[in-house]
């Protein structure tokens, strides 16, 4: 039995790497500095490794070439999911380049509310040890922060100490939108945070009265949407009061119609701000499980995020035409990869055509795939990289056990050498 | 394999070889002398009639790096204009101005260019331009480390540590994050910014810390010098971009007190403030500074006319400039108090007197520098214009008329503005091969590369000799990597992977002793993570390190 200390985790986004974990022969223990996202994650246990065709178990060689026959002479492959590491993403880059098809990370549409506002007029954001060490004023719009991820007040709000704070504990915590769902807002002296709360649907009348008020602009109503707008000017004072405003939001809590333009109004309002004289950035909290990491390598690699198509022997974007649940409905796709190496619990997109998944071990299915290959997960049965959330600092991910089973990479490489 | 390169002109300006006929034997990577024991060649190439120099390198070119990939994130647009198709060797992906990495790697080849160096790469985002270099075939590849806004070293220089602390540091963090060299962007500038200093002089004081500019320079400049890491500090000056920086330019060269500097992008520093528009070329100062100083050295950055985009660490210059923002998209990020970032399109337009002011300034100093090993041709890709404008740039450098042809039809108020038509030098091919060979490579301190003496590595360029210097420096005849032939008639036909070249001075490691609270207590990942292991750059079987030689210890 072993303890490996200063473990990255991939699951929580926020590269928490201070995990102390035991491990015993494949069993996992986290010791310290656990969540409730992070330690069922590595606690969880392997089950299956063997890989299966239609339900029956097989080599990976035959799962691969039968993979590889079901993916030959098509028209329009799906390889969606991409819940995966950075070499994992380029192994499912390059099988899609081959194959000619449509890659899209499976959460590619709340990224969307943030890439369609970057494409379309950018913003000014920061990374989580700016926030750490200089906020004194967190704004977050539209989400519950700590439910999403648990310890990111304790690690990067209430740190013991900033570097340019003289009292961590007195930065002013602000909710507008949803009201958090516990207290890990509440400063270590026991100060609440702000909370101006309205429904998600609001929020776009909202943000734009906070908008027009950061600019000067006089509003002649009381209230939008139940706030009082003498509490919204309130809020634009203390941002342009504020050395160091930070302005969050998730873009997956933003879950209403044209959410990418309530995103826009927020970068707006950051970029405003700062050509008036204060520091403030906007900190979007990017996704998990891998989003992060797609949207990156396929970046490089192909110049846009996550969501292109290689049909015509060279990638093509379009944040819309390439939603994989839009492909298998309008039966464009005749066949769908599905990759996801982090969450065994998560389940493929319901379809009956030809469908090859490339999952966590333990994977269960509501409809047995037609090839299932159980693959390690990241971070656990094999090193890699994942993007943390702020999408900036790559973590190394350390392999911890020795499961067998093969990684990411290996699997897609091996089906795109069939092929 | 035993490779023979018959009867090519050389231009082997390490060798000192202007323009001789010679053949070239190349060995398992490597060239050779004439072979004495009478082996049979196995494969010759009749090079009779054509040029043949070393592979070409880019000391600057921002080819890895999270702003990079912001930048292509930005502008889907301008990539849908450069569609490149997948073939059976070669990876698909998209070009223009911020290519994907296959397409950057290809493209570079097929140019004649076999080495590529990264000028911008964070600390904290090194993993990324390790990876996305990973991910760019063909050539080599290295990066210099960017400290001077960070906050550590601005705390280490508020409390008066030694400057041998300092070494600790800077070769500690080149170590860390596997670079072969050090760059400063705008001086303790993005720092400043993050408390929201708009302007940082030369000689003006962080408002938190008690530290200028100057003293950033002189330190690195110092730290660099006594750890033996050859290439020179390498500078992004303070006022990127400001009309009268000029001054700053001149102050900066004066205020390193003879110590190597590498003065990059030099172009955005040049500008006077005079004239009807209070915008007017340093570049004579500029270039009698160079000149003069024998410890400084230049990339120009020259800007050509497009669109493009710019992709800076100096996020204070770069929020400055986003209102010339074209497309009007633009970000900047904060870094992990390590530096930033600032990505901004721009479109240079001839008809424009600014743009084609800049453009005639880059001119004026490429041709005013006198001494070829000591000035660079880059465009600081992308932010002057693409890598793939290379070509144009040589010829405007090489032909007079046609620079004289292109300078008749920029803005009328700029040409007035300019000297460009009085000059008569035209740049020859073996200062060509300096500018972009021997004296790159001995720059960056790149052992056995850059040269075509035997026992350098067979980086190998061949041209057809062509008046039209344009078309001839964009096809290739040949290029070989390593040995092997890569590039056939300007197409890649052959797929490698290129050597990540570094340097790894020595440091005390009880610097970790102070840099392991600091993580713990104000960073965001343990000091065990941050550092980047040597597997992490080969474990996907196509990467490698080469470690060089510090200096002085050959």
């Amino acid at each position: 039995m072993t303890e490996i200390t200063e473990v990255p985790s991939p699951f929580c986004g926020i590269g928490t790497d201070d995990l102390s974990i035991q491990v015993d022969g494949t069993t996992l223990k986290v010791t310290a500095n656990g969540c409730s996202v992070n330690t069922p994650a590595f606690e969880q246990a392997i089950a299956d490794t063997s890989p299966r065709i239609a339900g029956q178990a097989a080599s990976l060689e035959a799962a691969a070439t039968k993979a590889a026959e079901l993916l030959r002479n098509t028209h329009q492959p799906v390889i969606g999911g991409c819940a995966t590491d950075v070499n994992g993403m380029r192994a499912l880059l390059a099988l899609a380049d081959k194959s000619g098809a449509v890659v899209d990370n499976m959460n590619f549409n709340n990224a969307r509310r943030n890439l369609l506002a970057l494409q379309d007029s950018g913003w000014m954001n920061t990374t989580l040890a700016e926030l750490k060490n200089r906020c004194d004023l967190l704004l977050v719009v539209g989400t519950d922060l700590e439910a999403f991820a648990p310890r990111f007040f304790e690690k990067y709000l209430w740190n013991e100490e900033a570097m340019f704070l003289d009292s961590t504990a007195n930065r002013e915590i602000i909710y507008l939108g949803k009201a958090p769902s516990g207290n890990a807002s509440t400063s270590p002296t026991g100060q609440k945070a702000r909370v101006l709360p309205c429904a998600d649907a609001d929020l776009p009348d909202v943000t734009a009265a906070l908008s027009a008020l950061v600019k000067g602009h006089l509003l002649h109503v009381q209230s939008v949407a139940g706030i009082a707008i003498s509490e919204l000017q309130l809020i634009a004072d203390k941002l342009k009061a504020a050395h160091y405003g930070v302005i969050l939001w998730g873009a997956a809590a933003l879950a209403f119609d044209q959410a990418e333009l309530t995103v826009q109004t927020l970068c707006n309002i950051v970029k405003d701000l700062n050509q008036l004289g204060t520091r403030c950035s906007g900190f979007p909290l990017g996704g998990k499980e891998g989003d992060q990491t797609a949207n990156q390598v396929c970046g490089w690699t192909t110049g846009y995020p996550a969501r292109v198509n290689f049909a015509r022997g060279y990638p093509e974007y379009d944040p819309y035409l390439y939603d994989t649940q839009a492909l298998l409905n309008s039966r464009e796709a005749d066949v769908l990869v599905w990759v996801q190496a982090f969450n065994s619990s998560a389940q493929p997109p319901k379809t009956d055509l030809p469908t090859i998944v490339i999952g966590r071990s333990g994977m269960k299915f509501e409809k047995e795939p037609d090839v299932f290959i159980p693959v390690g997960t990241p971070g656990i049965d094999h090193s890699g990289h994942a993007y943390r959330l702020d999408n900036v600092v790559a973590i190394r991910l350390k392999k911890l056990r020795d499961s067998g089973l093969p990684s990411t990479a290996e699997v897609l490489t091996a089906i795109e050498q069939a092929l | 394999m035993l490779i023979k390169l018959t009867g090519g002109t050389v231009y082997d300006p390490a060798s000192g070889i202007d323009g001789q006929q010679q053949d070239i034997y190349v060995q398992d990577g490597r060239i050779i002398d004439v072979p004495k024991d009478g082996r049979p060649v196995d494969k010759e190439y009749d090079l009779r009639g054509k040029v043949v120099m070393s592979g070409a390198i880019d000391m600057h070119t921002h080819i890895g790096g999270g702003k990079g990939n912001i930048a292509r994130t930005l502008l889907p647009e301008d990539h849908r204009q450069d569609p490149v198709h997948r073939t059976s060797i070669t990876r698909s992906g998209n070009g223009h101005a911020m290519p994907s990495t296959y397409v950057a790697g290809y493209r570079y080849a097929e140019m004649g260019y076999t080495a590529c160096f990264e000028p911008a790469v964070l600390p904290i985002n090194a993993r990324q331009a390790h990876m996305e270099m990973g991910d760019t075939p063909i050539v080599d590849k290295g990066g210099y480390v960017m400290l001077g806004s960070d906050d550590f070293l601005l705390r280490m220089m508020t409390a008066n540590k030694d400057q041998k602390a300092i070494n600790d540091y800077v070769a500690w963090t080149l170590n860390a994050a596997k670079g072969i060299g050090i760059k400063v962007v705008n001086a303790g500038g993005i720092n400043a910014f993050k408390f929201n200093q708009r302007k940082l002089d030369l000689d003006e004081k962080n408002s938190h810390y008690d530290v200028t500019p100057r003293q950033i320079l002189q330190t690195l400049a110092k730290a660099v010098q006594e750890l033996g890491i050859t290439h020179p500090l390498h500078v992004h000056g303070c006022n990127l971009g400001v009309p009268g920086n000029l001054e700053t330019t001149l102050n900066t060269i004066k205020g390193i007190d003879g110590l190597p500097m590498h003065l990059t992008h030099i172009q955005f520093h040049s500008y006077g403030k005079e004239g009807d528009f209070k915008f007017s070329s340093g570049a004579a100062q500029i270039a009698e500074a160079i000149n003069s100083n024998p410890n400084i050295t230049a990339d120009v950055g020259q800007i050509l006319f497009g669109q493009t985009v710019t992709a800076s660490g100096d996020n204070m210059r770069q929020h400055a400039n986003h209102r010339f923002a074209s497309p009007n998209k633009w970000v900047c990020m904060d870094i992990e108090c390590d530096a930033g970032c600032g990505v901004v399109p721009f479109k240079y337009k001839d008809q424009n007197f600014v743009n084609a002011l800049q453009w005639a300034i880059g001119l004026e100093i490429f041709l005013l520098v006198e001494d070829p090993w000591r000035i660079f041709l880059t465009t600081d890709h992308p932010n002057g214009a693409p890598f793939t404008s290379y070509p144009h740039l040589i010829r405007l450098l090489m032909d007079r008329s046609f620079r004289n042809d292109m300078l008749a039809t920029i803005h009328p108020e700029a040409q007035k503005m300019t000297t460009l038509a009085s000059i008569e030098r035209e740049y020859t091919l073996n200062e060509i091969a300096i500018m972009t060979r021997a004296g790159a490579a001995r720059i960056i301190g790149l052992k056995d590369r850059g040269a075509l003496s035997a026992g350098n590595f067979a980086d190998i360029t061949v041209y057809t000799e062509n008046p039209d210097r344009q078309t001839m420096f964009t096809k290739p005849d040949y290029v070989f990597k390593d040995g092997e032939l890569v590039v056939k008639d300007g197409e890649v036909v052959k797929v490698t992977w290129g050597t990540t070249h570094i340097v790894k001075p020595d440091y005390d490691l009880s610097i970790e002793k102070d840099l392991k609270p600091y993580f713990d207590k104000y960073l965001t990942m343990k000091l065990g993570n941050f550092k980047i292991s040597d597997d992490e750059i080969s474990e996907d079987g196509r990467g490698s390190l080469t470690a060089h030689p510090l200096r002085g210890a050959a």
